[in-house]
């Protein structure tokens, strides 16, 4: 199928500062995408350069198709039929919800305008609220709103702006999984940015994720985790700590947790040297165990209890832990590896 | 009591180099070199014994040349042994090997005056593109907006209508009202010594129709509504409003800018008509309770004397004022950063914009009128 966006090569820049460069990706209609990475990585700059408020120095940029951007075309943002959903909500506080849902469709006869207002805000879910005005509303309903007022003129791409990062974590969970739903059923693609990883896990299909102005790995949530591509995707997503360690064959590394195997084969020289992921949940309590670690650390989170251990060595590792397994910081306990999936990247030689 | 001035004295011992540190160190004294210290090493040195036996009071300068000291032996692979050295220096010494040196930022070296200009006028170079781009945008717009095609909301017009001209009133009256009666006083004193009073009723009525009314008007009208516009566009920007209408193809000199400038444009003439009238009252109250004039013989002498064409010069050049406070009002708004601050600073730009851009304007508009003689 045809991508609805293609972005290839390209470049955006502040003056002489490039923040974006060579990045390219394409989405497949009907896909959520989420553009993840770290405050200052580029990511709004790529989606306000796909807005078309951000001019590109280098690649193009089609959506549907259709050359938006490169270096030398720059439709304006009101011609590239592209709904966008902003960090502030951005309605217009003097205009009900209503008037803002019916504002991108100017060009539709007063019936039809009518029952297609009605028809979004039932999708959104505020059917009764038509007639207040922004400031009356809860960010919640703002954000839905804003994207129903996204939605109206029929994009053919929708693009959020850390949509929800001033709303709370619980609403952040809900509305994330409802803007999913919403988006699914009228299967219209969309492109989030954001720097929280739930959210990206739970709305997206896939995820790009970005550093220093690059796309480090284009894949699904679920692979992310599991794969990751680079150190630095390693570090991003999800928790863990890295420990030092040799490899001994192609699947069991020699580390100061002992030896561990995992089902992941390396095909690296037995001796060289690694860095080992440890995921919070690879290290489990164990009484009997030799091996025996410092509570340096701990974040009580309901279910399980989150500690951070000091080994022999003085490196740190995190662990989680069922809540009922309760110590108290400077405590040694034992502790084993339990890993089954073992991710590990060779360790670059210091630079001397 | 002599003081002994921060110093060491040093000498070879085999292949070790013995460095005692003599008296008090204070940082007042400044810090030795150390590096003049290496250039008396004879060759073969790989070992330094830095003695503190009869050291005296010491300051950071001691631990300042020791860590010069230090590095330099470490780098060239030398031992260094302390001797006697007080535990503090040792602790400090420490402290200061176990984080590496903080990397200051390149300092750029100051801007020659020629660079400043340089910057200076690029800058400004900047302002002026971006602003005949927006007279550009704006032209345009006024086109899409006299075929009937621009789009913007009636309400929105109505209000803006009502913000600039009515609700502006007061104020113009105030201001109005005072400055013809200062230019009635001003004139009042001198015309008084001729016996000639009788004139204050032209100079007052004059002035305000050729003149102070119309600019009057436009400045209070750049520091009230200009700034306004200025604001509300700016915060526009902030909450990201402008890039809102943009995605939904709603082009913000349409929807914003048009109806701001046909609200001034409209009101100001009006409002500056009403100024006259107000000034010339001022004028009239002073002649009456100051002068021996009447007021049959006031309104008389100003029906005389100030004709048509100078009220009409008034009111072309309060359209012309009107577009100008518009324009900066609604230019540095929309060129406004976003963050509270930047709002802050173009309120404040479009006001002097309007300010300056009103008397260039003025100036123009009269040295036209004396060339074409009216």
């Amino acid at each position: 199928m045809h991508p609805i966006v293609e972005v290839k090569n390209i470049g955006c820049a502040y003056g002489q500062k490039s923040v974006v460069s060579n990045l390219s990706f394409n989405l497949p209609p009907g896909d959520i995408s989420c553009l993840l990475g770290p405050s200052g990585c580029g990511k709004s700059t790529l989606l306000r350069a796909i807005a078309g408020f951000h001019p590109v120095t280098a690649g193009e940029i089609r959506v549907a198709g259709h050359l938006i951007s490169s270096a030398s075309v720059n439709t304006p943002p009101e011609s590239r039929k592209i709904g966008m959903v902003f960090q502030d909500y951005a309605l217009f506080p003097h205009m009900t919800v209503s008037q803002n849902v019916g504002f991108g469709l100017h060009k539709t006869g007063t019936t039809l305008k009518q029952k297609k207002i009605s028809t979004l805000l039932d999708l959104v879910n505020l059917g009764d609220l038509a007639h207040r005005y922004p400031h009356e509303l809860s960010g919640g309903q703002q954000q839905r709103v804003a994207l129903a007022r996204a939605l109206a003129p029929e994009p053919s791409l929708i693009l959020l702006d850390e949509p929800f990062s001033n709303l709370d974590t619980e609403l952040r969970k809900r509305l994330s999984l409802d803007i999913r739903d919403i988006l699914k059923s009228q299967n219209i693609s969309a492109i989030l940015v954001t720097h929280d990883q739930n959210e990206a896990f739970a709305m997206c299909d896939q995820i790009g994720v970005i550093d220093n102005g690059a796309i480090q790995q284009w894949d699904s949530p679920y692979n992310l985790y599991h794969e990751p591509a680079n150190r630095f995707v390693a570090s991003f997503i999800g928790q863990g700590a890295f420990i030092h360690g040799k490899a001994v064959n192609h699947e069991t590394f020699e580390t100061e947790l002992g030896k561990i195997t995992g089902n992941r084969a390396y095909n690296w020289k037995p001796g060289a040297k690694v860095e080992i992921l440890m995921r919070p949940d690879d290290i489990v309590f164990s009484a009997s165990s030799e091996l025996k670690a410092q509570v340096t650390q701990k974040t009580f989170s309901g279910t399980s209890t989150r500690y951070r251990l000091k080994l022999a060595s003085g490196t740190e590792v995190e662990a989680l832990f069922p809540s009922h397994q309760d110590f108290i910081v400077g405590e040694m306990i034992g502790i084993k590896v339990d890993a089954e999936h073992l991710i590990a990247f060779l360790l670059a030689e210091p630079v001397v | 009591m002599t003081k002994t001035i921060s110093q060491f004295s040093c000498h070879a011992n085999g292949r070790q180099f013995q460095i005692d540190l003599l008296g008090s160190w204070d940082k007042e004294n400044g810090v030795p070199q150390a590096l003049s210290v290496f250039a008396k090493i004879p060759a073969g040195t790989n070992k330094l014994l830095v003695s503190g036996e009869q050291l005296g009071a010491w300051d950071s300068s001691l631990v300042s040349f020791l860590l010069q000291i230090h590095l330099e032996a470490e780098r060239r692979h030398w031992q260094v042994e302390y001797q006697r050295v007080p535990q503090g220096v040792g602790q400090l010494l420490q402290l200061a090997l176990a984080v590496p040196e903080s990397r200051v930022p390149h300092q750029e070296p100051p801007h020659t005056f020629a660079e400043n200009l340089g910057f200076q006028s690029i800058v400004i170079w900047r302002v002026v593109n971006d602003f005949i781009s927006f007279i550009g945008e704006l032209t345009a717009a006024s086109g899409r907006f006299w075929r009937g095609q621009a789009r913007y909301r009636k309400v929105d017009f109505w209000w803006l209508v009502q913000d600039a001209g009515p609700h502006s009133l007061p104020i113009v009256t105030l201001i109005s009202l005072l400055i013809g009666m200062i230019l009635a006083f001003v004139g009042a004193v001198q015309l008084e010594r001729f016996g000639a009073s009788i004139f204050v009723a032209n100079l007052v009525g004059l002035a305000m129709a050729r003149e102070m009314s119309s600019m009057m008007t436009a400045i209070i009208m750049a520091g009230r509504t200009g700034a306004a516009y200025a604001a509300q566009l700016g915060s526009m920007q902030v909450n990201e409003e402008i890039d809102g209408l943009k995605t939904m193809g709603v082009s913000p000199m349409e929807f914003l800018v048009i109806p701001r400038m046909l609200a001034l444009v409209l009101m100001m003439p009006l409002l500056t008509i009403y100024a006259n009238l107000m000034g010339m009252l001022g004028g009239a109250i002073v002649s009456i309770t100051m002068l021996d004039v009447s007021w049959s013989q006031f309104v008389g002498q100003l029906v005389g004397s100030v004709s048509l064409k100078h009220f009409v010069i008034g009111l072309v050049k309060s359209v012309l004022f009107a577009v100008v406070v518009a324009m900066s009002g609604c230019f540095t708004g929309l060129r406004s950063a976003r963050s509270a601050t930047a709002v802050g600073q173009a309120t404040t730009s479009a006001v002097v914009l309007g300010i300056v851009l009103i008397i260039v304007t003025d100036s123009l508009v009269t040295i036209a009128t004396t060339i074409l003689d009216i």
